[in-house]
């Protein structure tokens, strides 16, 4: 089966190893800040305590899925308020268009997990193996026992963090000192095992090993992006009307006729993407700006002003080759649609808020029992049934008081016990049968529907709430 | 076959088939794909081996490992036995009046296990809801015809009604009065009972109505009509007719005598699955307290 004649070129291509160089400068020190604060949030959030009291968790962020709560300090959400984080999640999503309108792809380029950890693991690698050169270096290296002690130290400490990755997010679903304790000593459930360890995974291979490639082929973002983008969008950009033609600044190559661009490659060393932003707008340009770091950094060195590569977006370029000055970047940031995502963003920020304030402590549902849709007693007394969940979100127990309002002068009743009210425990739910009924002498015991509202009072409280549900007569 | 021919572009043999002079190449099978392939062959010998697999006249092959779904449910169901074993010990004992109070847990499980027992067994004539049906008692109401505590309805459940089968069971049967009174004297003692409970009667029947329930009738549902919990005899005064309170079905009562019969659940149900669905039964609304 050999074949020595020519083969098809193969569709695959291999991918180009990526040997970000160290670059110093105003965005730089931006994303460090913002890399100290996310990861700062992620890794210490579930350590904080929150007191609610004796039966209660006392953690200010928790996602209890056994009970089936959420969590947020002073805040926690019942299954039934899932809108809540619907309506946060519509937030998220509007907040990618607003910064989308406003900024470009400010998401990939500062704050995204996979460009975050990424320019961890980088950091990192820079710490162990050296600066671009340094890994150019070792990479082509053969593998002597120098080359696998660097590595081996570098796999180590990614492993460990991926780990400290993992481990945060179970400490997110159950009680964090506890979980920690029982992970030290061998006796935390299956499933947290088994969720540190696919986290630690995906993180080693995806900040370690795949970087960019989650960007280019698995991230459906920079897809979208072209959607959500247009010729005002601010991007990454090359000044090419200035930098162009570009040439290495020698007296004997005519050096008057060259832009302002020395072609020294530092903004293609430092880019984590491995492209040549000076090659125009690219799918895979995260807008992380370390070019422009880069770049300012050599025009300083060579006398020039900053910004021949810069945030600007592609309407700048007629204006700028006919000589106007460069746009700022606020007045890019600053138009209509982005105060339209602003405004509608806000709105759903303001009414789940507004959500928040005025739902009750107490809760009320009624399910009519319909089957049978009622009883006749002995003495000609028609008697309905429903069901009640009364909900206590107080975090002590709370006996609630029923009663009913109705036109018609109907009784209440509750099943197993001759009282009107019941203890509901601390932070639960109770499900009561009880019994409404009407003497045979009032219409309500004949007539096939009479409105019924069924009322719960928190005695401790005073809290009311109410829900509306029908009486069915002997004639339905 | 035994022609081998090279494709000269790409040096791959071919099948040698070709249509419209196009012939396809005899590239081999994906390595990955084969072993899959064989992997599954594998896969499929072993498990004739250790699972049913082979039919044969009148079952399959057992299979090394001895599995059955139907194996499986009976280990499921010997799970559950054993684990709701201690609490069903003591509910086959317990005093059911005061469950409630004094072990509400266990009173929990009574109600849960009984209503599945009902709705298996009784809700074929009383129906899912409780409600019944005409003949059918409705278990949901205030009213007994053999009395509605726990002791009672524990032991309708056990013994049942009219049944040949069980010794114990309740028995009253009511005459058909159309052999032994005449067409007006009915209607008469109709009139009679319709006045007791409240309905809208001919006065002028009265008087004759009212002797002749006093001699046919007053013995088993006395002389007030409201009927005896010890013989079954349905109270004639309140609201709730078991065949129906007007006109025609009282006639029909009266002339052709009706009752239903219940099975005894005892040698189908335990001490434990009776006091569940006494339990249950209890509970739905119409339960009373033992004297």
């Amino acid at each position: 089966m050999s074949s020595t004649a020519e083969r098809p070129p193969s569709l695959y291509a291999p991918r180009e190893p990526i040997f970000p160089r160290r670059v110093n400068g105003w965005f730089r020190n931006l994303k460090w800040g913002i890399m100290v604060v996310t990861l700062g949030i992620y890794y210490l959030t579930p350590w904080i305590r929150w007191d609610r009291g004796p039966e209660m968790p006392n953690q200010a962020v928790l996602v209890d899925l056994a009970n089936a709560r959420f969590f947020f300090f002073w805040i926690e959400i019942w299954p039934h308020e899932f809108y809540f984080v619907a309506g946060l999640l519509i937030m998220a999503g509007l907040g990618l268009f607003l910064f989308t309108s406003a900024l470009g792809r400010v998401w990939c380029g500062y704050a995204c997990p996979q460009t975050v950890w990424t320019d961890l693991f980088i950091l990192v690698e820079r710490w162990i193996e050296g600066d671009r050169n340094a890994r150019v270096k070792l990479w082509n290296a053969d593998w002597s026992p120098q080359k696998w002690r660097l590595r081996v130290t570098k796999w180590a400490v990614w492993l460990l963090i991926g780990l400290a990755t993992g481990g945060a997010w179970v400490f997110y679903f159950t009680d964090a000192p506890t979980l920690a304790v029982q992970l030290a000593t061998v006796s935390a459930p299956a499933a947290a095992y088994i969720t540190m360890a696919i986290l630690t995974a995906t993180t080693f291979v995806f900040g370690g090993f795949m970087r960019e490639q989650i960007c280019i082929y698995a991230c459906p973002w920079p897809r979208i992006q072209g959607a959500m983008m247009d010729e005002r969008s601010l991007t990454v950009g090359y000044r090419d009307w200035r930098g162009e033609p570009r040439g290495k600044h020698r007296k004997a190559e005519g050096a008057d006729d060259l832009g302002d661009c020395i072609d020294c490659m530092a903004c293609v060393n430092v880019c984590p993407m491995g492209i040549d932003i000076r090659d125009g707008q690219q799918l895979e340009c995260i807008t992380c700006a370390l070019c422009i770091d880069a770049c300012d950094d050599v025009m300083a060195k060579i006398g020039k002003e900053r910004g021949l590569i810069d945030y600007l977006a592609l309407s700048d370029e007629p204006a700028e080759r006919a000589g106007d000055k460069p746009k700022s970047v606020w007045l890019h940031a600053l138009r209509p649609r982005v105060l339209v995502y602003t405004a509608v963003w806000s709105l759903i920020g303001i009414g789940l808020v507004f959500a928040l304030f005025i739902r009750s402590d107490i809760e009320i549902a009624t399910a009519p029992v319909r089957n049978p849709t009622f009883v006749t007693l002995a003495d000609g007394t028609i008697r309905n049934a429903y069901d009640v969940r009364l909900r206590n979100k107080y975090n002590t127990p709370r006996q609630f008081r029923l009663s009913l309002t109705a036109e018609d002068p109907l009784r209440i009743a509750l099943q197993g016990t001759n009282a009107l009210s019941i203890t509901v425990p601390a932070d639960d739910t109770v499900t009561q049968r009880v019994y409404v009924m009407a003497a045979p002498r009032f219409e309500a015991a004949t007539r096939p529907r009479t409105d019924l509202r069924l009322w719960v009072e928190d005695l401790e409280s005073g809290d009311r709430a109410s829900s509306a549900t029908v009486f069915n007569g002997k004639d339905s | 076959m035994s022609e081998h021919k090279i494709d000269e572009e790409t040096g791959v043999e071919t099948t040698g088939h070709s249509w419209d002079n196009i012939e396809e190449l005899n590239n081999p099978l994906p390595r990955w794909w084969l072993w899959t392939f064989y992997g599954t062959i594998a896969w499929g010998v072993l498990y004739t081996i250790f699972f049913p697999a082979w039919p044969l006249i009148t079952q399959s092959t057992g299979g090394l490992l001895g599995f059955s779904t139907r194996g499986q449910v009976v280990d499921d169901i010997a799970t559950y036995e054993a684990a709701n074993a201690e609490l069903n010990t003591a509910l086959a004992t317990v005093e059911l009046a005061s469950l409630s109070v004094e072990n509400p847990d266990l009173h929990r499980y009574a109600v849960a296990s009984g209503a599945s027992i009902f709705r298996n067994h009784c809700s074929q004539c009383h129906g899912s809801g409780a409600a019944g049906g005409i003949g059918y008692p409705n278990l949901l109401d205030d009213n007994w015809l053999w009395g509605g505590d726990h002791e009672a309805i524990a032991y309708t459940v056990r013994h049942g009604i009219r049944n040949e089968a069980d010794p114990d069971a309740r028995w009253s049967q009511m005459p058909a009065f159309g052999d032994v009174l005449e067409n007006d004297e009915i209607a008469a003692v109709v009139e009679h009972v319709k006045a007791i409970s409240g309905q809208e009667h001919d006065e002028s029947l009265l008087e004759v109505g009212a002797v002749i329930y006093d001699e046919q009738c007053s013995s088993c549902h006395g002389v007030e009509g409201k009927g005896d919990h010890e013989i079954g005899a349905p109270n004639l005064t309140d609201a709730i007719w078991l065949y129906g309170g007007d006109d025609a079905a009282l006639t029909y009562t009266v002339v052709n005598a009706r009752f239903g019969v219940m099975p005894n659940w005892s040698p189908r149900l335990s001490d434990a699955e009776v006091n569940a669905v006494a339990a249950y039964v209890h509970q739905l609304g119409g339960g009373e307290t033992a004297e």
